[in-house]
């Protein structure tokens, strides 16, 4: 089974809207209070690095069923400057906005699976997915 | 959307009640400070027990408005905060070390009785 929904992120505002879609699919799907959070969370730090850093983009969510797991993935696109060296990125506290740059290895670590792809130039691709336990 | 500041006798309480989206919380940080000044408040106590997600940016204001309440003189602290709110806020990496937290509002006003000497 696969079913996707989208939230395009243009304004402040859609961060928000974003992360409520993200945390009702994840309710609907059976995680717990404290994935939730990680999973609302995660959200919340990706809807805001396309805002902040490529101005607009989509955040989508995808329902995952294998026979043995079932999950939630967050795909995160924009077609913004892209990030020119993906371990900085990866590093706690590094930043270029003036934030706690917490974001991207903060998510990595909310989340089970976490998968980047970027293109200087050309925008950026984050796909991370949770798994119901 | 503004959030409401509360004033009891030298304290200033507040509820967060509501989804925090970066410009309430921006709005919020500057009311707040405002109030402190007007009222010459010397504690605040800002309850996040109703908050289901701090994010980083969130985090970022709150340890903010700490330090800036500190800077004028009054003492701030955080109560309420969720089970799950701060099992994610470390797990994202962001520690709050500085910042003066309490388990519920009861216990945040003692802590401030107790910071202030009064």
């Amino acid at each position: 089974m696969n079913s996707q929904s989208c939230v395009s992120i243009q304004k402040e505002w859609d961060i928000v809207a974003a992360r409520q879609m993200g945390r009702e699919i994840a309710k609907q799907l059976g995680f717990g209070t404290v994935d939730q959070a990680r999973i609302t969370t995660a959200i919340s730090e990706l809807a805001r690095n396309i805002y902040l850093y490529a101005g607009e983009g989509q955040i989508c969510f995808e329902i995952v069923e294998t026979l043995e797991q079932k999950g939630m993935t967050i795909v995160a696109t924009d077609s913004g400057p892209g990030i020119e060296d993906l371990s900085l990125v990866m590093q706690d506290g590094y930043t270029t906005s003036g934030g706690l740059g917490a974001g991207l290895p903060g998510v990595r670590r909310l989340m089970d699976d976490f998968d980047m792809e970027s293109e200087v130039g050309h925008g950026t691709r984050i796909v991370t997915t949770k798994w119901v336990r | 959307m503004r959030i409401p500041i509360l004033k009891l006798h030298n304290y200033l309480l507040i509820s967060i009640q509501t989804e925090l989206d970066d410009q309430t919380a921006i709005q919020f940080q500057e009311d707040l400070l405002k109030q402190i000044h007007r009222t010459e408040a010397t504690g605040v106590v800002i309850d996040l027990t109703s908050v289901e997600v701090i994010d980083s940016f969130i985090a970022k204001v709150l340890g903010d408005v700490v330090s800036m309440s500190d800077l004028m003189g009054a003492k701030v602290v955080l109560t309420g905060i969720q089970p799950a709110v701060a099992m994610t806020l470390i797990e994202l990496g962001i520690h709050m070390r500085n910042v003066p937290t309490a388990l519920d509002l009861e216990q945040g006003l003692i802590k401030l009785h107790q910071e202030l000497g009064e």
